[in-house]
């Protein structure tokens, strides 16, 4: 870029300049006038050649409960690295609530900021007790001399109860985490999210894996969720999306192929295409 | 409040300090006490050993915090040892005065021999005892920081890791060969006569090292103690177990890696200061790829991820070099890499998880 282009870059009357835009601290509200609490516009982002976004272009409402679909190498997990800072697109924008450009934060700051990740495989602190996970995942202070001296007060310690309550583990908490059920890791690493207070959660396909008793509590879970905080739910089992979604999204070949209810998507001849009918 | 958390749920924890400070109380008094001819006297060899083992100790333990607690394989914490070792050199090089063989009364003898006619810049200030001590822990935490901080922010993990270490302690080796570099090159730092004034010979001034290399042991299992129970202590195996689900979870995991390794490197690093004075030298040697391996073997072989562990290893794989490196010398290596593989294939928890086991059997029945 020569520098006369790179002055005009910096001018653009479009956007404001970094220092202009607030510090992530996220204890304020996330300005959500418009509606929407995520924005992912024109995103594109390539491994070597190969386009695993293009051009993606999705809006979360607050509140929402949005699950998206779409066969292997649609871009899903492209999409939630992105959005949680795991990858950083090529091209395009991503803004939490109308304020604050994801793309010029770290991981553990969108983390901090209320944007909480369930991976596709259940990830917690195995050596550590169930207590003890929810412990670390508390929204307080993360600086490592606050860790080093202080421990948590009692209302913390009171919403860990109640998350504990929430995804069935209360007669668990003392339990080593490894040696818990597959069914109740994922639960733990969702009451993980809860505790860190989020606005947005990116939920993994949660339900790989799980028995039918098990997925209906996870449903239910969900479900229960949706409303307090923006869930995305990345999934491949269609009966457990139908159970719970009110607005689906399918991607393929990593932008938004269809969007709309369950039965909407399913009758679309694109998706029958590319997906359902297979 | 504290002293249950960081002693009485460690059970063997409290032993392995019981013992620590047993021995303590008891080898000066048998060195000191009682007369030479006696059965229970103990030598001063077997003080200054004590000693030395004392000092590797606490070098293990700093290996282990970082290794057994933070997932980190470090190759290179030689090299913090090493530097302490060399800044306290350093000050014992500056008591020695006119007394060197050329008598000069500012340069070191190797100085004199490479025809230098001032102290370079950086031997200033190491004849104060406090600016010494100073450095000890200045030059290797902040080496540390600027090294910790390149290689954590680039998220390099694992074997790449434990690769740079080993690279770092191994540069540090050659660059303390060269006699330009003013450390005395090929020989090191040697031929002390006295620190604070106490002669380095009298059996006094050994009993008092010895001590001191106990308590600094003690002292640095209490404040690791601390930092792995604390909330911290969670955080740190939390980013062992899943790094990502840490960061995910809104933890700055660099920030943490860095504070906790510029620590390790420390407590390193005053081990290393108390080692020289009782063995009275320091050379390039010390920085050897090697040794820095061993450090690992002793974790490995006492048990990584409990800190009292790393203690009892650092005892036994040094108690069995000693005897062996007397018996028959040219095994030794082969020795300690047998127990490496015999280690790593059998007791996966070394010897501390060896206790455990019977313990649990024990319970069992």
């Amino acid at each position: 870029m020569n520098p006369l282009e790179q002055l005009r870059e910096t001018w653009r009357r479009d956007q404001v300049f970094d220092f202009v835009q607030p510090a992530p601290d996220f204890s304020a509200k996330v300005d959500t006038t418009h509606g929407p609490i995520l924005y992912v516009e024109d995103v594109s982002v390539s491994f070597d050649g190969f386009k695993a976004l293009n051009n993606l272009n999705l809006y979360i409402d607050d509140g929402e409960l949005r699950c998206i679909i779409g066969p292997n190498g649609a871009g899903k997990t492209t999409m939630m690295d992105v959005i949680t800072g795991k990858t950083r697109p090529d091209t395009g924008s991503v803004w939490f609530g109308q304020r604050m450009n994801l793309l010029k934060l770290s991981e553990h700051e969108i983390a901090r900021g209320g944007i909480g990740r369930k991976f596709q495989k259940p990830t917690i602190f195995e050596a550590l007790s169930v207590f003890e996970n929810l412990e670390l995942a508390t929204a307080s202070n993360k600086h490592v001399w606050y860790t080093l001296n202080k421990s948590l007060t009692g209302e913390q310690l009171d919403r860990i109860d109640e998350v504990l309550k929430l995804i069935g583990l209360k007669e668990q908490f003392r339990m080593e985490a490894g040696a818990l059920s597959h069914g109740q890791k994922q639960w733990l690493e969702i009451g993980m999210l809860l505790m860190q207070n989020p606005r947005v959660l990116l939920v993994d396909e949660p339900v790989a894996g799980m028995t039918g008793e098990e997925v209906e509590h996870t449903a239910e879970l969900l479900t229960s969720l949706a409303g307090r905080h923006s869930v995305i739910v990345v999934e491949h089992d269609m009966a457990f999306v139908r159970s719970i979604a009110r607005k689906v999204t399918v991607l393929h070949q990593g932008s938004v192929l269809a969007e709309g209810t369950m039965d909407q998507v399913q009758n679309d001849p694109r998706v029958v295409e590319v997906y359902l009918g297979e | 409040m504290l002293t249950q958390r960081l002693l009485l749920s460690d059970r063997g924890g409290m032993l392995v300090l019981g013992l620590v400070l047993l021995t303590t109380i008891i080898v000066p008094i048998l060195n000191l006490a009682v007369p030479t001819d006696s059965p229970l006297y103990v030598s001063n060899f077997t003080v200054g050993l004590l000693g030395k083992f004392l000092c590797f100790a606490l070098l293990a333990l700093s290996v282990d915090l970082i290794w057994g607690y933070a997932g980190i394989l470090s190759l290179g914490h030689g090299a913090f040892f090493s530097l302490g070792g060399y800044a306290m050199g350093m000050y014992l090089m500056r008591q020695i005065g006119d007394r060197g063989v050329y008598g000069h009364p500012e340069l070191m003898d190797f100085m004199v021999v490479l025809n230098w006619d001032k102290l370079p810049w950086y031997w200033q200030g190491f004849d104060m005892f406090w600016f010494a001590m100073l450095m000890v822990l200045l030059v290797p935490g902040l080496l540390a920081m600027v090294f910790g901080w390149l290689a954590f922010r680039s998220r390099v993990t694992g074997v790449y890791f434990a690769i740079i270490t080993q690279a770092l302690t191994y540069a540090l080796m050659l660059a303390f060969f060269r006699n330009e570099m003013g450390f005395g090159g090929n020989n090191g730092l040697n031929d002390f006569k006295e620190i604070l004034g106490f002669d380095l010979a009298a059996k006094t001034t050994r009993v008092g090292l010895f001590v001191a290399s106990s308590i600094a042991l003690i002292l640095g299992y209490m404040a690791c103690r601390y930092i792995v129970t604390s909330r911290m202590g969670r955080v740190i195996i939390a980013i062992r177990d899943a790094e990502s689900r840490t960061r995910f979870s809104g933890y700055q995991v660099e920030s943490y890696k860095l504070w906790l390794f510029v620590f390790s490197a420390m407590l390193a690093a005053v081990a290393g200061a108390l080692y020289v004075p009782q063995v009275g030298i320091i050379n390039p040697g010390e920085f050897s790829p090697l040794n820095s391996i061993e450090m690992v073997v002793w974790v490995a072989t006492g048990g990584r991820g409990t800190l009292f562990g790393a203690i009892v290893g650092a005892f036994s794989v040094n108690y069995a070099k000693t005897f062996f490196t007397t018996f028959s010398p040219e095994t030794w290596l082969f020795i300690l890499g047998g127990l490496f593989v015999l280690v790593t294939l059998l007791l996966p928890k070394g010897i501390v998880g060896l206790f455990d086991r019977f313990s649990r059997k024990g319970d069992k029945q």
